[in-house]
């Protein structure tokens, strides 16, 4: 099964972190990442430029128009994901739990599995 | 010979050079890499070169030497010269099938089972690591990593190469057997938009019990579980529309189904089912049977297919074999009898909010009348699965009892 861990940063939280608190925030997912490509989970993490740098890109009347982002209200921002492929949502929950964003107050951790074309209807 | 050809040809050949190649060397971790590493050489110099005279045998040399190049450069490696490998080709060891012993080791209790999976379809099935990567949609560097992790685990665990005794080989028969399974369903499942990349699974999947069976022929469960796949099989080509949506068992155009697996799949459950033992695989393919047997579904036998489901439910108690005998229910008593078998799984936590769940209570419900309960209870089907297929089907469904009267999606997941 594969999910979606995203993690949605407050950059308010983040610059209100003490320097020791980033750099075991950094060395947090280092060490996420080594377990989880070890362990043969990992399919693929990325982070995410400052919301501020986004662009919000439109098309009216077949005109594409580009306004500066983000696209949402919130103070809440998407930083980042990892793509993982695991046994079954509850172990996916014990891998978010390893986040070290998921200890911070402010930053979010979501699972959300990937849905998959095929199907199959038994009766 | 032609490609595909040569392909079937080194599948079957590799349980059996792996198999002579641990008992002469042991070390299962590194002979395994060694013959993916052969059967990768001759899978390019074979079509343009010719198959050797005795295909077994030249992959067994080429393994060798790649283990004892392996040997060497570990040896090298550490700064030692000492050890000496046993730097011989093995004898081809004919009339010995080590595809058992294989299988039990891959199958090992100790592994999940997405590497069980990875590693029986490398070492017995012969497929490459890009190949099984592919088959589950993940990078084959990941794949790699789990088969390679796998083959650890077996040998921190301290396994020898021979068949499990006693009691110990009946339960680890049943987690091979569950591991065929698994590789069956993921066949069963596969995306229909990129089948063309995917090695087929199901076929895969019944070739391997196959083996298991031509090894344990008096087996009754290896029986039952190559059953189940042959009659499950047989439907394959109705049970999507060309466009990829399902279609359900009863509205499938039987005469499409394989009448030579039906007939092979139902002659091998008759067979089990004479025998002492009576168990969870024997009893689905009976069911499956029983569907087979109907040449319409207004003519299934419900009354059989219930009964079935129940002994099912007393040997191998589980939420879904209920849920599926609420459907059984449903047509031998009453939509109402189903939905109070259903109700039953309501505190069982293992199935609260599940998208069968939801979904056949929707169908009982459409099935009473209740439309709107139906409405409900497709959408929130629709929404808690993680297959798009289904969800298109169920959204489907929903439509069709959509009530004119009835708000499009408003305050859905309020009731019930």
């Amino acid at each position: 099964m594969q999910f979606l861990i995203s993690l949605h940063v407050n950059p308010a939280v983040l610059d209100a972190l003490t320097d020791e608190e980033k750099a075991a925030l950094g060395g947090g997912h280092a060490a996420f990442i080594e377990a989880l490509t070890e362990s043969g989970e990992l399919l693929t993490t990325q982070a995410l430029v400052d919301p501020s740098q986004a662009a919000v890109v439109s098309v009216r009347n077949g005109q594409p128009a580009v306004t500066d982002g983000p696209f949402l209200e919130s103070k809440e921002y998407l930083g980042g994901f990892y793509l993982i492929d695991c046994e079954n949502k509850e172990r996916a929950i014990e891998l978010a739990a390893q986040i070290p964003d998921a200890a911070i107050e402010g930053l979010g951790v979501e699972v959300r599995q990937v849905m998959f074309a095929a199907g199959r209807l038994e009766a | 010979m032609t490609a595909p050809a040569i392909e079937d040809l080194l599948r079957e050949l590799t349980p059996r050079v792996l198999g002579a190649l641990v008992r002469r060397q042991g070390q299962f971790e590194g002979c395994e890499d060694a013959v993916q590493e052969a059967v990768l050489a001759a899978a390019v110099q074979w079509p343009a070169e010719g198959v050797p005279d005795s295909p077994r045998g030249w992959l067994l040399t080429v393994a060798s030497r790649r283990l004892i190049d392996q040997a060497r450069s570990d040896r090298a490696r550490r700064g030692r010269e000492s050890a000496t490998a046993a730097e011989v080709t093995p004898e081809d060891v004919p009339g010995t099938d080590d595809t058992l012993v294989l299988l039990f080791l891959c199958c090992h209790p100790t592994l999940t089972a997405a590497s069980q999976i990875a590693l029986t379809l490398r070492a017995v099935g012969g497929l490459t690591t890009a190949e099984i990567a592919r088959a589950f949609l993940v990078p084959e560097a990941t794949m790699a990593v789990r088969i390679s992790r796998a083959k650890q685990r077996i040998k921190a665990a301290g396994s020898s190469f021979s068949l499990p005794e006693g009691a110990e080989r009946e339960v680890r028969l049943r987690v091979v057997l569950h591991v065929l399974y698994l590789i069956f369903n993921e066949g069963y499942t596969a995306s229909s938009g990129s089948e063309l990349h995917r090695p087929d699974l199901a076929r895969e999947a019944i070739r391997l019990a196959r083996l298991v069976r031509a090894q344990l022929p008096e087996d009754s469960e290896v029986a039952g579980l190559l059953a189940l796949m042959l009659l499950t099989h047989a439907r394959r080509s109705v049970r999507t529309t060309a466009a990829g949506d399902l279609v359900p068992l009863a509205e499938q155009d039987r005469a499409q189904w394989d009448r030579g697996l039906i007939d092979e799949g139902t002659e091998l459950t008759k067979a089990s089912l004479a025998g002492p033992a009576l168990g969870p695989y024997q009893l689905q393919a009976a069911i499956a049977a029983t569907h087979a047997d109907a040449a319409t579904a207004e003519e299934t036998n419900w009354p059989q297919v219930q009964a079935l489901y129940l002994i099912l439910e007393r040997i191998a108690p589980n939420p879904m074999v209920t849920l599926n005998r609420a459907i059984a229910l449903a047509e031998t008593e009453s939509p109402l009898a189903g939905l109070a078998l259903l109700a039953t799984l309501d505190a069982d936590e293992r199935m609260a909010g599940h998208h069968r769940l939801l979904s056949v209570r929707a169908h009982l419900l459409e099935k009473t009348g209740d439309r709107a309960g139906a409405y409900e209870h497709y959408r929130r089907a629709a929404k808690a699965t993680a297959s798009l297929a289904e969800q298109r089907y169920l959204e489907s469904r929903a439509s069709r009892v959509r009530t004119p009267l009835q708000p499009h999606a408003d305050g859905l997941g309020e009731r019930g």
